[in-house]
């Protein structure tokens, strides 16, 4: 207990100084999306978050605003948060302070509007169950407590299975799909979900080249339709391939906006710090796309 | 002198026969203590089969021989409150209240541990384990030296005392059995849900930690009432066995309750029955005995991941390699000499196949003469080869179209290793007719753009690496190698 008031503490001091300091010398992390007319009600509002396992803090006051229907990248060096950002927005890990917010309300008043695909080594997929029950999971919630799975969810989760090019596998037990199938089935499970709101843990982790072009064909059939995805990455040879806008994390947000506005050397510099290879892909990335000072 | 024999061979027959009718009442269940021991053991072992599934699932079987450990002391220490509160101190349901109270203690220092420091879940669940067992033997020794109340007959909640079974007993087995059917089947869902992903269970709003407590309830429920029938030490069998022994026969969720509730109930019955006929065999210890003989026939020849199974899919593995092997070791050499007699490497699938001698098969690959000779001559059982001559050998047209797809398949795989290193896929087949369908026909398409040189497309692609070990035939396939790297 003692622990978190500490950081707690030290915490509100510095955030306080850094607010001014942050604004004056990184205008562009400013918010964005505030634009719009109602900032209240983006899909995601993150106000002042900081986590903090055991005594360790891992981000700090993070101030964020998604805008709506845009395809999000999280990037961000090892052990920068990325997945503890997404995990803290959806109450999987406590918070110390802050508030998130999910389309104006606390998430648990708005788990219906939100899917989410975790890591893929997040799960023992020896588990004695087939791609099609995986994707049955996505159901659950409006299935509901008690009730068996009935053919009408069964057939929304196979027309999922058909969208990620998994049909033929819908029986196969899990163990026996490759990482980039095992990979598709989660996405087929958030896609059954029917969420306005996504966060995705390193979908393209470990994947094929067929796997990877498929998400990210079916990223921006998300968009088309009007849903806004986050995703955690780590491949910077393709943000800008990807992604609309940015979020670049190093336990604080380092840099958050458009990709073309955010995604320079100056900022990854201080994103990746003095990771000299990782610096020179990122060197390599941005020559590639013409972007950058 | 005869009628003596005679006399013995009568008791004798009668002896036998004494114990074929005993054995037949045994097998009939006329005997009603043996229909309430049998009826008893099967459900427990139903009930323990289904729970222990999840509790296997959810990765905790050791969490039952923690509870079960841990009601030893809630025993002894009812025992003594009973009798100093002037009642009987063996009155089964305060007995029974005593262990569910004692295991829930136990239950809540591994949660302390696990919670409260940075030891990891075996050294709470061991720690736990052996202190309150520790504890419970401790103070039964108390309770044997009390002067007051008959403490005879504790210490069988250790070892159990199936033979003795009465009917309220099996009466309360039966209640909990039906209590577990009823909250595995209406939970089923749920609990797999926790069991497989228990993120996204959280994340999409299901109560992870009640579900949790509700299974470890009913684990605890099982292990109390099984503590009378087979005893703390022997009911963890019944939780985590059945299960394990399942899990070879289906890769399904709800047939697996059923196997594992299947593989429970059988053994009770064999257990209760053996012990029924061969009265100085503890029922407990059989019961255990005899799921623990059918997790091992699982092991074997179980269809889901026995060794059997596995044994054979690695014997036709080594066969399917060892086809490859031949076809693309005939294939390249064909390749070659085409290569050398016309000055292109792509050699025709059909017509007009070259002979290939022996001799430089063998050198192709690591094998032996007699491997080599054994190999071929499955080759001409499966019809891929046939004798070109003395000692040589060709394609059969139909070996010329597998030789060809294969290695189609083998190098554009290689090329894909070699330059996708870092996305490679796993538990992919190799062997899949069309390369496409794991890749997707962009990425062949791409590979075969890196790897086509003269050869057309549709033909074999030329190797990515050297396939010659004969220096004198080794030109042609180098201009090839340029461009594939490149």
């Amino acid at each position: 207990m003692a622990a978190y008031e500490s950081v707690r503490n030290a915490v509100a001091g510095l955030s306080a100084a850094k607010a001014g300091l942050a604004s004056r010398l990184w205008p562009a992390t400013a918010k964005m999306a505030t634009g719009d007319e109602h900032p209240r009600t983006a899909p995601l509002s993150i106000h002042d978050m900081t986590v903090a396992y055991h005594r360790k803090p891992v981000l700090w006051d993070v101030d964020f605003d998604a805008p709506q229907g845009k395809l999000i990248g999280i990037i961000g060096p090892n052990g920068a948060g990325k997945s503890t950002l997404i995990k803290a927005a959806m109450d999987l890990v406590p918070k110390v302070s802050g508030r998130v917010l999910i389309y104006g309300k606390p998430y648990a008043k708005q788990r219906h509007l939100v899917g989410y695909v975790p890591q893929r080594e997040s799960v023992d997929w020896d588990f004695p169950v087939s791609a099609l029950d995986v994707v049955t999971m996505g159901r659950y919630g409006k299935i509901g407590w008690c009730r068996p799975v009935t053919r009408k969810h069964r057939e929304a989760a196979m027309e999922a299975l058909q969208r990620v090019g998994m049909a033929d596998y819908a029986g196969r037990q899990i163990s026996q799909l490759s990482g980039g199938q095992q990979q598709r089935v989660f996405f087929a499970r958030a896609l059954v979900q029917d969420a306005s709101l996504y966060f995705m843990d390193e979908p393209f982790a470990g994947v094929d080249a067929a796997t990877e072009k498929a998400i990210v064909a079916l990223l921006q059939e998300l968009r088309r339709a009007g849903k806004t995805v986050l995703v955690v990455h780590h491949d910077l040879q393709t943000v800008s391939e990807y992604f609309d806008h940015l979020i670049m994390l190093n336990m604080r947000i380092v840099a958050a906006g458009p990709t073309q506005d955010v995604f320079t050397r100056d900022n990854l510099h201080r994103t990746y710090g003095g990771r000299l290879t990782l610096l020179d892909e990122a060197a390599q990335a941005i020559a590639q796309t013409g972007g950058g000072p | 002198m005869s009628c003596g024999a005679d006399r013995a061979g009568l008791l004798l027959t009668a002896a036998v026969a004494d114990h074929l009718s005993q054995a037949l009442r045994v097998l009939t269940l006329r005997d009603y203590n043996t229909r309430v021991v049998v009826v008893g053991t099967i459900l427990l072992g139903v009930a323990a089969g289904l729970i222990g599934t999840f509790m296997l699932l959810r990765k905790r079987a050791l969490m039952g021989d923690t509870i079960s450990h841990a009601t030893l002391p809630g025993i002894g220490i009812a025992f003594i409150v009973m009798t100093a509160l002037g009642g009987d101190g063996k009155s089964l349901p305060g007995l029974l209240l005593g262990a569910v109270l004692s295991s829930a203690a136990g239950i809540g220092c591994m949660l302390a541990i696990r919670h409260g420091t940075r030891l990891k879940d075996d050294v709470a669940l061991g720690a736990v384990l052996s202190v309150f067992f520790g504890l419970g033997v401790a103070v039964l020794g108390i309770v044997q030296s009390m002067s007051r109340g008959n403490a005879a007959g504790l210490e069988s909640f250790i070892y159990g005392k199936t033979a003795s079974m009465l009917a309220r007993d099996a009466a309360m087995i039966a209640v909990a059995a039906g209590l577990v059917a009823l909250v595995c089947g209406l939970l089923f869902k749920e609990f797999a849900l926790v069991c497989f992903d228990q993120e996204f269970a959280a994340a999409g709003g299901w109560p992870v930690l009640a579900l949790d407590a509700v299974m470890v309830g009913l684990v605890v429920a099982v292990t109390v009432i099984g503590l009378q029938a087979v005893g703390l030490i022997l009911v963890v069998a019944l939780l985590i066995i059945p299960p394990a022994a399942a899990r070879f026969w289906t890769d399904r969720l709800s047939r697996m309750l059923l196997a594992a509730a299947a593989i429970g109930a059988i053994s009770g019955l064999a257990g209760a029955m053996l012990s029924a006929l061969l009265p100085h065999l503890p029922a407990g210890a059989i019961i255990v005995i005899v799921a623990g003989a059918i997790f091992s026939v699982s092991l074997v020849i179980g269809p889901r991941r026995g060794v059997f199974v596995r044994l054979r899919e690695h014997l036709r593995l080594r066969r399917t390699v060892a086809r490859q092997h031949l076809l693309r070791a005939m294939y390249e050499r064909v390749e070659a000499i085409t290569a050398a007699r016309v000055g292109t490497a792509a050699p025709t699938a059909g017509g007009d196949a070259a002979a290939v001698p022996r001799s430089a098969l063998l050198k192709a690959r690591s094998w032996s003469q007699g491997y080599l000779q054994r190999l071929l001559r499955r080759g001409q059982r499966w019809g891929l080869v046939e004798p070109a001559g003395p000692d040589s050998y060709r394609l059969t047209p139909a070996g010329a179209v597998e030789a060809a797809r294969v290695s189609r398949n083998h190098r554009l795989w290689e090329m894909y290793l070699i330059t996708h290193a870092d996305v490679a896929p796993s538990h992919v087949d190799r062997d899949a007719d069309q390369i496409e369908h794991v890749l997707g026909h962009e990425m062949v398409a791409q590979l075969e753009a890196l790897m086509a040189s003269e050869a057309s497309r549709a033909a074999v692609p030329p190797s990515p690496h050297a396939i010659e070990r004969d220096s004198n035939t080794a030109a042609p396939g180098s201009s090839a190698r340029g461009s594939a790297s490149g």
